[in-house]
């Protein structure tokens, strides 16, 4: 059998997600500030009030404990809330209820409930949000214990993990790149689509050398892969696509294949999503290791206004591409 | 204030429950402070004086109600039927904890009384509390939400989302302030202008009254009308009840930013005991039953201890469970 598919945008396809579950199971609902009526800072919510009325669909005043409180809450009474928060800069205002609350209700009330909210959070540059409407936080929540830490990089991916998060029993906070809400895919209308956590995917195979990347990162590195192999550099690119939990075992395996290792991430270089994996190579495939780990991030910067400062310091396919035929 | 008539449609049998509960709190929380070099941990805080805010407001409420509590939620525990051994277990770091001796004394929390945690961050119930709410209101279940919070967390920027959502959204939460006039050392007229914080209540369009947290008829009396309009869809009520923290902040407190005649002059208003005499006078109870009382609240305490004491202490190999609902591999697990 066929399986059958429709092209549609990344945001698109978090949309049909969060519509079919909606559908499936009445304790889905979906909370944020101008979701309902405006559909969305990005729009990926549109339709859905339409859909299913305001009590499912719930505009919030701009109170971003107050959300995630409330879906918090409702996720401890058996709801299965999915809360946006409109930027992932937008976080730092509401770090309470994620990182005391959410995370931790199931460990410290020793396992009497658990907390099955979605939390979603576009994030990323590529809009000129300047210092504060672009920034990639992601890695800050890996270092949370009780969180499940989420971050597609295409279209059906974006479909099938969040229709894992809605169902997962613990919370999730799901990072959307914007970039990756407008590269389209084929995405699997069966309304069962589901992607394991824990599984990355490897986009392209090949023997020279690993890249790994997450969101717009791994776009950049397929341009630079795609572009190599006309020089016979053969890259296995992989997008780990959910950080916590982290699919070690691929990424092991491909370092024990290549023996070389890029990681290229949208975040700030210290203590980031490329800082986590490099030091999980170091400590546990080293023997594996030809050459220097290669992190390529975005320098420790507050994200600029300017298109030609943002491009600057955003990694690329070009200096991706640099940076492979200097390791090889 | 504390002397009115006893409220007509309370029993016997409640009106006495009433009491024991109170009375459970005092002693409960009187072994452990004696007790504090046993149990070691510093944090530990104690709702002594406090009583009748607890037990008043969740005689107002039916036992599927749900509420959030504080870092100071032993009393809130008691009040809602949590289990004393399992308290007591809980705060010594035992296996048979409620929590299993993962969470201590300010995360005691039992689900299968709604009973929904004691919190250790100021301030964090009321966002909590908005969404059972939320879920009770969309699935038509009538339940209602306490939420307890003291004059310490008034003052967060997240009672104020709370307040403004609960009131916008007419969710059936009472808020349930419980003013014992200190945040640790900084007396609330030094942290706050207004006199009465249910004065604020009005801005949030809710109602808001202030009235003495050591009558606990007076408690269960102004949270019984508020929980009638929230479970009739009108929405949220804010309730200050002005009350005194009889000992420190935490056990491990000396407690010298205040002074020994205001700490007399509220010991002289001490609500188990005036609410005894309404009990006397109302011929409730008799000395007799007031020396029963009193000799079985001290051996539930007793053997609450013993159940503590001689509890296992949990598993080290279990120290990485329920972090998430089934294990996962990263990192360093």
């Amino acid at each position: 059998m066929v399986e059958e598919t429709k092209t549609m945008r990344g945001l698109d396809a978090i949309r049909l997600a969060i519509e079919e579950e909606m559908e499936r199971d009445e304790s889905v609902f979906i909370m944020g500030e101008d979701i309902g009526k405006f559909g969305g800072c990005f729009f990926v919510t549109e339709g859905l009030l339409e859909k299913f009325g305001p009590e499912r669909v719930r505009d919030t005043p701009i109170s971003e404990n107050a959300i995630l409180g409330c879906a918090i809450g409702a996720a401890m009474a058996g709801m299965r809330p999915i809360a946006e928060i409109m930027f992932a800069d937008f976080l730092t205002v509401c770090m309470e209820m994620i990182v005391n609350q959410a995370a931790k209700a199931s460990y410290m009330y020793g396992g009497q409930i658990s907390v099955p909210v979605t939390i979603r959070v576009p994030f990323g540059t590529g809009i000129m949000g300047a210092a504060q409407h672009s920034q990639s936080f992601e890695s800050w929540f890996m270092h949370v214990p009780g969180l499940k830490v989420i971050l597609p990089s295409e279209a059906s991916d974006f479909k099938g993990l969040m229709k894992t998060a809605v169902r997962d029993d613990d919370p999730v906070i799901f990072f959307e790149n914007k970039r990756a809400y407008y590269l389209t895919g084929d995405v699997p209308l069966d309304k069962d689509f589901k992607i394991p956590f824990g599984q990355a995917r490897i986009f392209t195979e090949g023997d020279d050398v690993t890249l790994v990347a997450t969101g717009a990162m791994v776009q950049e590195s397929m341009i630079a892969a795609t572009k190599l192999t006309e020089e016979n550099i053969h890259c296995e690119v992989i997008d780990p696509r959910t950080l916590v939990p982290l699919d070690k075992k691929t990424i092991l395996a491909s370092v024990e294949k290549t023996g070389k290792l890029i990681i290229v991430d949208e975040g700030c270089k210290t203590c980031s999503v490329s800082a986590e994996i490099a030091a999980i190579v170091v400590e546990e495939g080293f023997q594996y290791l030809k050459k220097e780990i290669i992190r390529i991030n975005t320098p420790d910067v507050p994200i600029p206004y300017s298109p030609k400062l943002e491009k600057k310091i955003i990694p690329n396919a070009k200096l991706i591409q640099e940076k492979i035929k200097k390791l090889i | 204030m504390n002397g009115g008539e006893l409220p007509k449609e309370l029993s016997s049998d409640e009106l006495i429950n009433i009491y024991k509960k109170m009375l459970l709190i005092r002693k409960f929380e009187q072994r452990i402070t004696k007790d504090f070099g046993k149990i070691k941990s510093p944090l530990v805080h104690t709702y002594t004086g406090e009583e009748a805010i607890a037990v008043g407001a969740c005689m107002a409420i039916n036992e599927d109600d749900y509420i959030t509590s504080t870092h100071r939620g032993h009393g809130h525990f008691i009040a809602k039927g949590g289990d004393v051994n399992s308290l007591m277990a809980e705060i010594y770091g035992k296996e048979g904890g409620i929590c299993k001796g993962r969470g201590g004394s300010m995360h005691v929390a039992d689900f299968s009384k709604s009973m929904l945690g004691a919190n250790g961050i100021v301030g964090a119930g009321p966002p909590l509390a908005l969404g059972v709410a939320l879920a009770s209101k969309m699935r038509n279940e009538g339940k209602v939400v306490l939420t307890f919070f003291g004059d310490g967390a008034a003052n967060q920027g997240m009672l104020h989302e709370s307040m403004n959502l609960a009131a916008a959204w007419k969710l059936p939460v009472i808020f349930i302030l419980e003013n014992n006039m200190y945040g640790w050392s900084t007396p609330f007229h030094a942290a706050t202008a207004i006199k009465d914080f249910s004065i604020r209540a009005q801005g949030y369009g809710m109602k808001g009254f202030t009235i003495d947290g050591n009558d606990v008829i007076e408690v269960y009396k102004t949270i019984k009308e508020a929980v009638d309009i929230a479970r009739n869809g009108g929405g949220p009520t804010l309730i200050e009840c002005k009350t005194y923290r009889w000992q420190g902040q935490t056990i491990m407190d000396p407690d010298k930013y205040r002074s020994p005649e205001e700490k007399e002059e509220w010991k002289n208003r001490c609500p188990i005991k005036a609410y005894k005499t309404r009990l006397i006078r109302g011929e409730i109870i008799d000395k007799v039953m007031i020396q029963e009382i009193e000799e079985m609240t001290l051996v539930k305490i007793d053997e609450s201890f013993k159940f503590a004491k001689e509890n296992k202490n949990p598993d080290p190999s279990t120290v990485l469970d329920n972090v998430y609902k089934k294990p996962i591999k990263y990192g360093g697990n």
